[in-house]
Parts: structure tokens; sequence; C-alpha cells
């Protein structure tokens, strides 16, 4: 956690360095960022192998999807390391920091840029450690080193999937290389359901769906806030770039070969279960970067609202729908790299103002803290979907993929995804509360602690790297057509035949139309604040205001405890949903006079999530029981062990015999 | 001439809120205040001083700016009384509503104002501001996915998100799968709009309300906006359902009723749900609020069986 040190000559030199160093990383990810948007936006692409000994080759390739995944990489790490500048002045162990963000980053490159199986695997795994390291890189704090233990296991189970998928196709097509690969794989029949699966639940692990997701509201936020930034912002999205490298590109032989329809509905289902539990249980979180990295869980699942929705209308011979739904996908992964960059990096900053990440002991932050509070909001309102900021805009688009799912040819797949779409419509009223008490509980009010008292502001290369995130999120929401364009230039099936848009709108055409032109409706919210601005001034006059105290019921003296607290705020919603919840309270109460007059009250509570006491607490039961039965076989009887190798020779005589 | 036809709501929705209440008080067997109540109140409250909680931000301050600017502008996205203007700004959509007319759109810009609503709910640090914001949005959680729900029936059934191709279409109306999407609309709107069982619109009692709650601190100009803008939200709320569900009389390239005609039938529809609206209110208790699941679940129900409903028998 992130921990003042006395600030000494040397610490104040190395921080300087340190700062220093971050702008060079933020100027470096600028060249793979530009020239991955040229390959994007003139379809160029390219190829390279570097052999290694053994006949083994290391290759690497751009365009296309990559390309657009090293866009949303570079934009981040550029915002992220300037933030990073202001940020790393007060980071405990700078050195060790600095070197493996710098890993941490590059390997993220080389995943999105690899292009044959030991490359990818390679860095993938050097990606997992780096982050894993940052994660524990807090070796004061017990609770980072489990989360980090967590993070280190699941992102291995993670990679062994992923691993045995690579492993079928190596095997069923005697390749290492995706290209190969792909034409090989094109009429494996049964065999690319196997790898889909083996692929979705390896890089599902890497993007938290549920319910493989334990491990992210644990480990991102015990990392470093910039850290937590990038990882949530762009690391999980390695994982959705494996899913469509996978089932769309690598399976879908490059010509579009059709996903059978299960695979869709999985991928769907998945989507939807992960937002709206992800999100519910943000809902709860008192702890700001958990409430995030929960958040995170939900965006990854409308993402995959998106690419199953795309899945179900290319097994329907529907292309232009496919095009639209993953256009939807993708956006909604730019976007959301965008947003929760920023939210990671304004919570970063109140956290290091604050000196805590429970929301309870914040309070009246925006006072004190005005940039960083501006921009916390801007990232809020467009993480709810709100116009006219991005995410309304991606949203948008999942809605209409999901509603055009009238036009599949089988009565559940249009119900199906129309209930996706309610799903959708939950998930965006419960971010909405989400993030009106991460904000409000936090931002607004009055100072919970002395801590929140004395909060200020952060440093001005902090706030710039979170300024540049919010007018991103600002100009991706009003010129939504533009940024479809840049997709059109990925080759996936139906990218290339996307409809043609109105500068700067959205619209879908050809099944059904409707459209929606931001920056009409941008200027109609002008237009509305403009007029009730001057109307009163009209109607009513210059009046005065007066400053009072808020009302207090006549009791004159209300304190910063007696407001509404995180807790209290979603208390409704626990109760409402206590079969999801489970929650589980407990107060004590010490009586001076029994039952009028107490001394003392505590209270717990806590909610138990799902995928704890249903999936994993059983599994770690059974593995142990596994274990205690295997431990019968060491008896430490030398004549067992003869009898062990006796009995493996026979066996192994009559199987090769 | 039509694109100003958001005028209506601006300016006449606190006439339907004074209708309301009238009948309200009719049946309650109460002379009750003047139709043009509304008007009075807000023109009273423009000409007061404000009282500012000390402990506000500007939030507080921008919060009523962001919500009577949103549903002003949804209400310049959603088409009253004519639904036919083509812009042939969308090729093959040429009955698009101004190129803007998105459901989808409106129901979010909406949100954005409940949005900051609950934010300045949230400002003053008061219990009571927090404990309005905390129920606004715990019912806004409730309502939303059956709302949404019934939009797209009413979207899958004519093809498109756009409010002036779904005025136009008609081609599911006085069906089952209509019916049901309309009763679950109605329960939305009651929700939406605050009133009884959901919430009492009347009452200041501290520890029942939601939308007052959030109101308590705002005083003068602030409250005057917030107040109009939450009349806005209804009547807006009452044209969506005129829109989606009965856009019968609607001026435009489907029916080509004349302009006046097509401004009277809107205003027909809206006194008749005006008076749905003061009938349901006098002939309902107000429910404990965690009672409400079971009601806005019931809602949920009816809009899923109305979609199932439609993708069965495609109408």
């Amino acid at each position: 956690m992130e921990t003042d040190r006395p600030e000494t000559a040397s610490s104040k030199t190395t921080g300087k360095i340190s700062s220093a160093c971050y702008l060079l990383y933020a100027a470096g990810c600028l060249i793979p960022g530009l020239l991955a948007l040229r390959d994007l936006l003139f379809g160029y692409s390219w190829h390279v192998s570097l052999p290694l000994s053994g006949g083994l080759a290391l290759s690497f390739g751009g365009g296309g999807l990559s390309a657009y995944f090293v866009v949303i990489l570079s934009l981040l790490v550029f915002c992220v390391s300037i933030y990073s500048a202001g940020y790393a002045r007060h980071s405990s162990a700078p050195w060790s920091a600095l070197i493996l963000y710098g890993i941490f980053v590059s390997s993220m490159y080389a995943v999105f840029y690899s292009a044959n199986i030991p490359a990818f695997l390679i860095f993938w795994e050097t990606m997992s450690l780096s982050s894993y390291f940052l994660v524990v890189s807090d070796t004061e704090n017990i609770e980072a080193s489990r989360a980090g233990l967590l993070y280190g296991v699941m992102t291995h189970v993670g990679t062994a999937f992923i691993m045995a998928a690579f492993m079928v196709m190596f095997f069923a097509t005697g390749s290492l290389e995706f290209p190969i690969i792909k034409a090989g794989l094109a009429g494996a029949g049964g065999l690319r359901s196997v790898i889909f699966v083996l692929a979705l639940i390896g890089f599902g692990t890497k993007a938290g769906i549920i319910p493989l997701h334990t491990w992210l509201p644990r480990a991102h936020p015990a990392a470093p806030s910039n850290v937590s930034a990038l990882m949530s912002g762009v690391m999980i999205k390695s994982g959705i770039y494996g899913i469509l490298l996978v089932s769309l590109d690598i399976l879908g032989g490059g010509a579009g070969l059709p996903a059978p329809l299960w695979w869709g509905v999985v991928v769907l289902s998945v989507g939807a279960v992960s937002s709206v539990k992800g999100i519910m249980y943000a809902l709860m979180e008192r702890d700001m970067k958990r409430l995030l990295a929960y958040s995170s869980v939900e965006n990854v699942g409308i993402i995959l609202l998106g690419v199953g929705a795309s899945m179900i209308f290319s097994f329907n011979n529907l292309p232009s729908l496919a095009g639209l739904a993953l256009a939807a996908a993708l956006y909604h992964t730019l976007n959301h790299a965008v947003f929760k960059g920023l939210l990671f990096m304004g919570a970063g900053s109140a956290v290091h103002a604050t000196g805590t990440k429970n929301m309870e002991e914040m309070g009246g932050l925006i006072k004190r803290m005005p940039w960083t509070g501006f921009f916390f909001l801007v990232g809020s309102v467009a993480i709810c979907a709100l116009p006219p900021f991005n995410g309304f805009m991606s949203e948008w688009l999942t809605f209409q993929s999901l509603i055009m799912g009238i036009k599949t040819s089988v009565v559940l797949t249009k119900t199906f995804m129309l209930l996706a779409g309610a799903a959708l419509a939950l998930t965006g009223a419960l971010a909405a509360s989400s993030f009106v008490k991460a904000f409000g509980i936090s931002f607004l009010g009055v100072p919970r602690s002395h801590e929140a008292e004395a909060a200020k502001e952060a440093p001005a290369t902090m706030l710039l790297g979170m300024g540049i995130l919010s007018a991103v999120c600002l100009l991706l929401g009003i010129f939504p057509g533009y940024m479809l364009r840049l997709l059109s230039g990925i080759p996936l099936p139906g990218l290339g035949s996307l409809p043609q848009f109105a500068p700067g709108g959205l619209a879908v055409t050809g099944v059904a139309c409707s459209g929606v032109l931001p920056i009409v409706l941008l200027g109609a919210l002008l237009a509305g604040a403009a007029f009730i601005f001057i109307f009163p001034l009209v109607a009513g006059g210059r009046r005065k205001s007066i400053c009072a105290d808020p009302w207090d019921c006549g009791i004159r003296k209300l304190t910063p405890r007696m407001q509404y607290t995180a807790t209290a705020f979603t208390h409704p919603l626990r109760r409402i949903f206590k079969k999801i919840y489970k929650p589980r309270k407990e107060v004590r109460i010490e009586y001076i006079v029994k039952p009028f007059f107490t001394r003392e009250i505590e209270y717990r509570s806590e909610i138990t999530p799902l995928a704890e006491s249903y999936f994993y607490r059983p599994l770690v039961r059974a593995l142990h029981n596994v274990a205690h039965s295997a431990k019968r076989l060491q008896s430490g009887n030398l004549q067992l062990y003869l009898g062990y190798i006796l009995g493996t020779l026979v066996i192994l005589l009559v199987v090769w015999g | 001439m039509e694109s100003l036809q958001f005028m209506l709501i601006l300016l006449l929705s606190p006439l339907a809120q004074g209708i309301i209440k009238k009948i309200k008080a009719m049946m309650q067997g109460r002379r009750g205040t003047p139709v043009l109540q509304p008007y009075y109140d807000l023109a009273r409250l423009f000409k007061k001083d404000m009282v500012i909680p000390r402990t506000v931000s500007w939030i507080f301050h921008g919060a009523p700016y962001v919500v009577f600017a949103s549903v002003l502008a949804a209400s310049m996205l959603v088409p009253v009384f004519s639904a036919g203007r083509s812009t042939g700004l969308w090729a093959g959509g040429g009955v698009g509503f101004s190129g803007i007319g998105d459901i989808i759109a409106t129901i979010y810009t909406l949100a954005l104002g409940r949005f900051f609503l609950a934010l300045g709910g949230l400002d003053a640090g008061t219990a009571f501001g927090g404990e309005g914001s905390s129920r606004e949005m715990t019912v806004a959680i409730l309502v939303e996915p059956s709302m949404m729900l019934a939009i797209f029936t009413a979207a899958v059934a004519s093809g498109s998100t756009n409010l002036g191709v779904i005025a136009n279409s008609g081609s599911f109306f006085f069906s089952p799968a209509h019916v049901l999407a309309l009763a679950a609309f109605f329960v939305a709107i009651i929700a939406e709009t605050g009133r009884i069982p959901v919430d009492n619109p009347d009452t200041h009692l501290e520890l029942t309300m939601i939308h007052e709650g959030m109101l308590l601190e705002y005083s003068g100009k602030y409250l005057a906006m917030m107040e109009w803008a939450h009349y806005m939200k209804q009547m807006l709320l009452f044209t969506l359902a005129a829109d989606l569900f009965f856009p019968y009389g609607m001026a435009g390239a489907g029916a080509g009723f004349g302009i006046a005609a097509a401004a009277g039938f809107w205003a027909a529809k809206m006194l008749i749900l005006c008076f749905g609206m003061a009938l349901a209110e006098s002939t309902r208790a107000k429910m404990r609020f965690f009672q409400l699941p079971s009601l806005l679940g019931a809602a949920f129900v009816l809009s899923a069986l109305s979609m199932i409903t439609f993708v069965m028998t495609g109408k």
C-alpha cells in the first residue's frame, strides 16, 4: 500500500529520477501506439520471425485485431505513465517498481504482437509474473501477499488451460504458427469445440469472468494504483484478446467459419452472469479499489455480451449483425480501458491523500481535491453509460445488437438475447447506484475522518494523466462514428461490412433503423442548461442566497457520523437480494441498563460471495481430500515402494509388451 | 414547427401535475388547489432567495442544472404529437424522427438526470438526503429491467428503437404482448415519477420520502428547477407511453393527421393518463419500501411475459 516515506534529500533525487523514467515510458509507448494506429487505418500488417535454437522461433505480427489492442494499451500506458511520474515520488520501492512496470508493459505489448505459440506463452507468463510481483510489492501488507498467492495460483491454472488449448492446436495441425494453425483447423470439427472450451476457461480466468474472477477483486486493489489502472484497464483485456483471437480468428479459419450455436450461447450467458453479478458485488464494497475491480468483472461481462451475440449472429448467417455486435464489444473494450484507468487513477489519488481505501473514512474530498473529484466524476458518469460520454455509445450498440436477436432463427436465442438485454439494463441501473455511492460517499458530504479532512490535491502530473483520459471519455462519446470506421479495418467476420455512418453519429441501418447523434444530444443538454440558467434571471431576477446549516431536525449539531454511509446506502439492496448476497450480520450490544441505555454497540456485517461457497470451497476441500488419500501411498515402508516399482513395470510390460 | 414540439412538455407539464392533483382531490371529496397551482408555486419559488447548506460543494449547485437540462434534452428526443418528420439523415430510415429520436438514448438521458439528483441529495451530508438517494437508486434498479423489456417488445415489434418508427408502425397493437407491455410500463411510470404506492409525492414525513428526501436541502430557484424537471419527466414518460403503446392520432408519415388534430389527440391521451395516475394513487395505499420488490417484480414478470408472447406468436 502507498505509504509516505520521510522525505530525505536522497529520496527526493530518487523520486525525481524515477519520475523522469516514467515520462520516458510515456514517450516511448507513443511509437508502437501510432504505428498500430497507422496499421489499423490503412490496413497494413506485418510479420517477423526470430529463430531460436532447436527449430523453435518467436514470431510476431501486427495489424488488425492486435493493432487495435496495441492502440488501447498505448493510450492507457501513456496516461498512466504520466500519472505515475507524480505517483512514484512517494512510492516505497521506486527502482523495483519502475523496472517491473517496464517489464509488465512491454510483455503486454509482446502478447498482443505474438504470432505463434511459443512467443505468446512466454510473454503471457512474463506478463502474469511481473504483475504478480507488482501485486505483492508492498511486502509489509499481509493482505497483499495473500491476494498475490491467490492471483499466482489462479493465473497459472488459467495458463494451464491456455497451454492445453495450444497443445491441441499443435497436435491437430503440427504447427506452432497462428496463420498455419488457422488454415489447418478449418475442417477440424469437434476438435474446435475442445479448443474453444479450453481457451474460454484459460483466457476467461485472466479476463475475470464469473466464477473464475475471485483473484481479481483481491489482486487489483492490492497493487499500487498506477498498476491497478493498467491491470484493470488493459491486462484483463488480454483475456478478451485471447478469446477473440482463438474463437473468432484462429478457429474462424480466417474465412469467418461460423461457430456452433452453443459457443455463442455459452459466451452470452457467461457475459450476462458476469455483468450482473460483478456489479452486484461492486455495489456492496466499501473498499474503493475493490469496488472498481468488481466493476471490471461487470464490464468484461458486457464485452462478452457483444462477443456472444456476434457468434450467434454468425451462426445464423447474419454477417452485418455479427459485425455490429462485435463492434459493440470492441468499442466497449476501449471505453472500459479508458474510464477504468481513469477511475483507478482517481481512486489512487484519493487513497494516497487519505491513507485509506475505505470509503467510509473519506468524504468531502471534492472540496479538498477539486480536480481529482471532477475527473473521478467524469469517469463515474462514463462507466454508468450515461450520455454524452463514451460508455453510453458502446452500451447503446450492445443494446442494439441484443435487440436484433429477434432476427435469429430459433425462439430460444431470440428470447435469450432479449433477456440478456434486460440484464444489461439491470447492470446499467446497478452501476449507476454503485458509482453514485462511490463518488457520493467518498467525495461529497463532510469528511468522515481526520485524514480526509487534511487531504491535499494530487500533483500536476497525476492530474494531467487523469485529465487526458477524461477528455478521451468525452471525445469517444461524441464521435462514435469515427470510432467505428477505425474498427472496420479489423479483418474479423462482419467488421468489414459495418454500415456506413453519418459523421460523428451512430446508426444501425439495413435490418432496422435507429441512430443517435451524440453531438446533437450534447447540444440539447447544453441548450437545456443555458435555458434554465437564463430563465430564472428573467422570471425571478437576481436573488440572494444565504448560507445556513443543513436541516438537522432541531438537534442543533450534525456530526459527520450522522451522514449516510456506504453500507447504509446499499442496505435496501442487501435486503432485497438477500438470497444472492447471503448477508451475515452480527450485533453485539453492551448495556448499562437493559434495554434502553447502551454502553457500546458493535456491528459487523459481511456478504458471502456465491462462487466462493459453492465453487471454490468445495473444490479446495476436494483437493485436500484427494491429497489426504494420496498420503496413504507414502507409508515410508521400503517393501511397499519396491512393490510399486514392480507393479509399474508389470503394467508397462503389459501395455507395450 | 415539429422540432419545437418539446415546448409542449416544457410548458404544459406543470398543468398535468395540477390536473392530477385536482382529480385526486375530487376523488377524495376535497375541492383541492386550482389546476394552475404548480405554475404559481414555480413562479413563487423562482422569486425567492435561496438557503444553501454550508457543507455543500459545487455538485449541489450544479445538480439542478444537469437534472433540468437532461430532462429537457430527453424531451427534445421524443415525438410529442408528430412522428413523421423525415430528415433523410439515415439511409434506409426515412421516418427517423430528427435522426435522434432513440428510445434508449432518451431513457439514458433521463438516467443522467437521476444520477445527479442522487448526488445532489448526498452532497449536504445529511441523513435524509442520503436516504432519499439510496432509495431512489434502489427503485431505479428494480424498475429499469422491466421498463427496458417493455420498450424492447415495442422495439422488436416495429424493428427499431427509434420512437418515430415505433409510433408509425403499429404492428403489434391490441395483441396480448401489447397489453402486457403496457401494464408493465405503467407500473414503471408510477415508480419513476415517485407516486403512490411507491413514493408519496405529497408527504414530507421524513422516514417515508424518496424524492422529497433528495430535495430537502434545496430551496428557491434550485427547488423550482428540480420540481419543474420532475413535472417534465412525468409528462415525458406519459408521452413515451403514448408513443410506444397507443400512437394512434399522431401527425406524420404513417397517420397523416393535421398538426392541430394530432395535438388534440395528444392532449386527450395525456388527460387519460393523468386520470389513470390519479385513480391509481387514490385507490392504493403507499406500500412499505421493502414490499416494493413484489410490485416491481410483478412488473418485470409482465414485461418478460409480453416479450416471450411476442417472440412466440410474432405479434
